[in-house]
């Protein structure tokens, strides 16, 4: 009994310490993002590899998910003879949840788990060392880019994953089952609005990539450096980026959506 | 080659603010006085007091786990002593802010032991970093220095190459160029003969010889290759149990009779360093099971 409540008050405590680096760690990397800025290829870069190589996988992941949506909303609405309706459904679905949430959870498990191997693989190697002792700091050359790289990847990942789902749902509903083209369109742009819907999706969005990226580069900069370390801070980071999209999702849902 | 790092020297225009500029130069350029080093509980140095001249290259031996790279480490502010003092050009380390240690960083160069190539840049890159970071010089110039320094560790044709294709004796002469990039006044070396070729072992040992004395600059080589140390070194600390168990000139070292130095010149296996970890009697260990 008391060994558990011991276990759990170190586990607490270990929690709380994590919380203070991963914040502190957080303060460094605005402190540098200015350093990193001036040398823009390198957060260009990251852009690329964060971003542009992660497009196939958010293209099809969003097509297939509009394609899901246009068949089950269009066997759901059918029923109270609202088919027509599909459109605002497939809309709404995407750019308030399943956009920025399924894109996060994709954009987590494909470039942060590449962020947090790099950066691990980097300290394996004494890469992080060498740079540090040649006067160059690591957070501004190596961790500041691949931050940024993720955050500004993420929004327009996840606009483009529900652009791709509004088309899935179109190709089921419009071309295949044969819903009114007209009011698939006209329907989704009466009922979704700019501010309320939209622009709301697009701010989870950006959250969620700054959780994913921030996860991603602490894990690669705190592992252990080994084998088996950087193997596990690459687990953590999609554990816990899947966690923190899910969590976050929830709050501001609950603070954007109240009806 | 010494014309060549000469010009590599005149053309960097690099000029340390007055606060950094040489102390007197009869003064070792790096000295530890009385040093102690923790990790947690776990005590790494005990006393270490030993002095590194300016232009001689000093080797720091010892077994696995002496602490002889935690002394690399103190020289270059990457840990702090709990005890004692660490002076590189008679400025205190542990007494720097981030932006000092780091203008005293730009004059030391640190050879890693396997090379901590940037994995993602081609040699010359490599090479070319520590120059773009710190300097404003035009790319032409830039790629005439980087040639410069390939050309003196001997791997000019090799700059279009990644860090994958290399050897491991490759990829530690391209570290050493990416090391004097600078031409630093403190070159320190952290175990650079493990896991060479002979031919490669010797030409790492000739290069680190020769490049110390064409820069004019200092060298500390933390390494256990005793035969190889012993023929191109200045001067020997060996470091035992976290303090300075024996030093002395190579022909010193040669002729000692001091039992750990013995020991270690001529790798036996049993001596003042024990070849068994300690541990309880060993007949009760038989009879009583694991203990």
């Amino acid at each position: 009994m008391v060994g558990a409540i011991r276990r759990l008050g170190t586990l607490f405590v270990n929690g709380i310490w994590q919380l203070g680096f991963i914040t502190r760690f957080f303060w460094l990397i605005l402190v540098y993002s200015g350093q990193s800025f001036t040398r823009l290829h390198l957060t260009l870069r990251e852009l690329y590899f964060s971003g542009v190589m992660s497009l196939l996988i958010i293209l099809v992941s969003g097509l297939f998910v509009g394609l899901v949506l246009g068949l089950q909303g269009y066997e759901t609405l059918q029923r109270y003879g609202a088919s027509d309706s599909l459109g605002t459904l497939v809309a709404l679905s995407l750019v308030r949840e399943l956009g920025p949430v399924v894109a996060g959870l994709l954009f987590a498990s494909r470039a942060g788990s590449a962020v947090t191997a790099e950066i691990g693989l980097m300290k394996v190697t004494e890469q992080l060392k060498a740079m540090d002792m040649m006067a160059v700091s690591p957070i501004a050359r190596v961790v500041a880019p691949r931050f940024w790289g993720g955050v500004i990847s993420m929004p327009l990942l996840a606009a483009l994953f529900s652009a791709m789902g509004v088309f899935g749902g179109w190709l089921i509903g419009v071309v295949a089952i044969g819903v009114d083209d007209g009011a698939f369109w006209s329907q989704m742009q009466s009922a979704v609005d700019f501010r309320y819907d939209v622009l709301n999706g697009v701010i989870k969005s950006c959250v969620f990539g700054v959780a994913v990226a921030l996860i991603a580069v602490f894990e690669g900069y705190d592992c252990v450096p080994t084998a088996e370390g950087v193997s596990r801070a690459i687990t953590r980071t999609v554990v816990s980026s899947a966690l923190a999209i899910l969590a976050l999702d929830f709050v501001m849902t609950s603070f954007m959506f109240r009806g | 080659m010494a014309v060549l790092l000469h010009v590599t020297q005149a053309s960097l225009c690099y000029n340390p603010p007055p606060a950094l500029q040489h102390n007197s130069m009869s003064e070792p350029l790096v000295r530890l006085e009385n040093v102690r080093f923790a990790y947690g509980e776990r005590t790494i140095l005990r006393d270490i007091s030993l002095s590194i001249p300016r232009g001689q290259v000093v080797a720091i031996m010892g077994g696995s786990g002496s602490g002889k790279t935690t002394l690399l480490r103190l020289i270059g502010g990457q840990e702090r002593a709990v005890g004692g003092r660490v002076t590189v050009d008679g400025q205190d380390v542990a007494g720097l802010g981030r932006d000092a240690l780091y203008a005293l960083r730009r004059r030391m160069g640190m050879l890693f032991q396997f090379g901590a190539l940037f994995t993602d840049m081609t040699v010359f890159d490599n090479v070319a970093s520590p120059l773009r970071e710190h300097t404003d010089l035009p790319p032409e110039l830039i790629n005439d220095l980087v040639m410069m320094k390939l050309h003196a560790v001997g791997l000019r044709g090799a700059a279009r190459l990644m860090p994958g294709e290399l050897s491991g004796g490759m990829a530690r002469r391209v570290a050493l160029a990416r090391t004097i990039a600078l031409d630093p006044m403190l070159l320190m070396y952290d175990e650079p003969f493990t896991g060479l070729d002979p031919i490669s072992l010797g030409v790492i040992g000739q290069l680190i010889r020769r490049l110390n004395d064409a820069l004019g600059a200092s060298s500390v080589i933390v390494t256990h290759d005793i035969q190889e140390s012993l023929q191109i070194v200045d001067y020997i600390y060996f470091i035992s149990e976290g303090r300075v168990a024996a030093e002395g000139t190579p022909e010193a070292i040669r002729n000692s009779t001091d039992p750990f130095v013995h020991q270690f010149v001529h790798a036996e296996a049993d001596g003042p360093v024990p070849f068994h970890y300690p541990a309880g009697d060993y007949a009760t260990a038989l009879v009583g099971g694991a203990g």
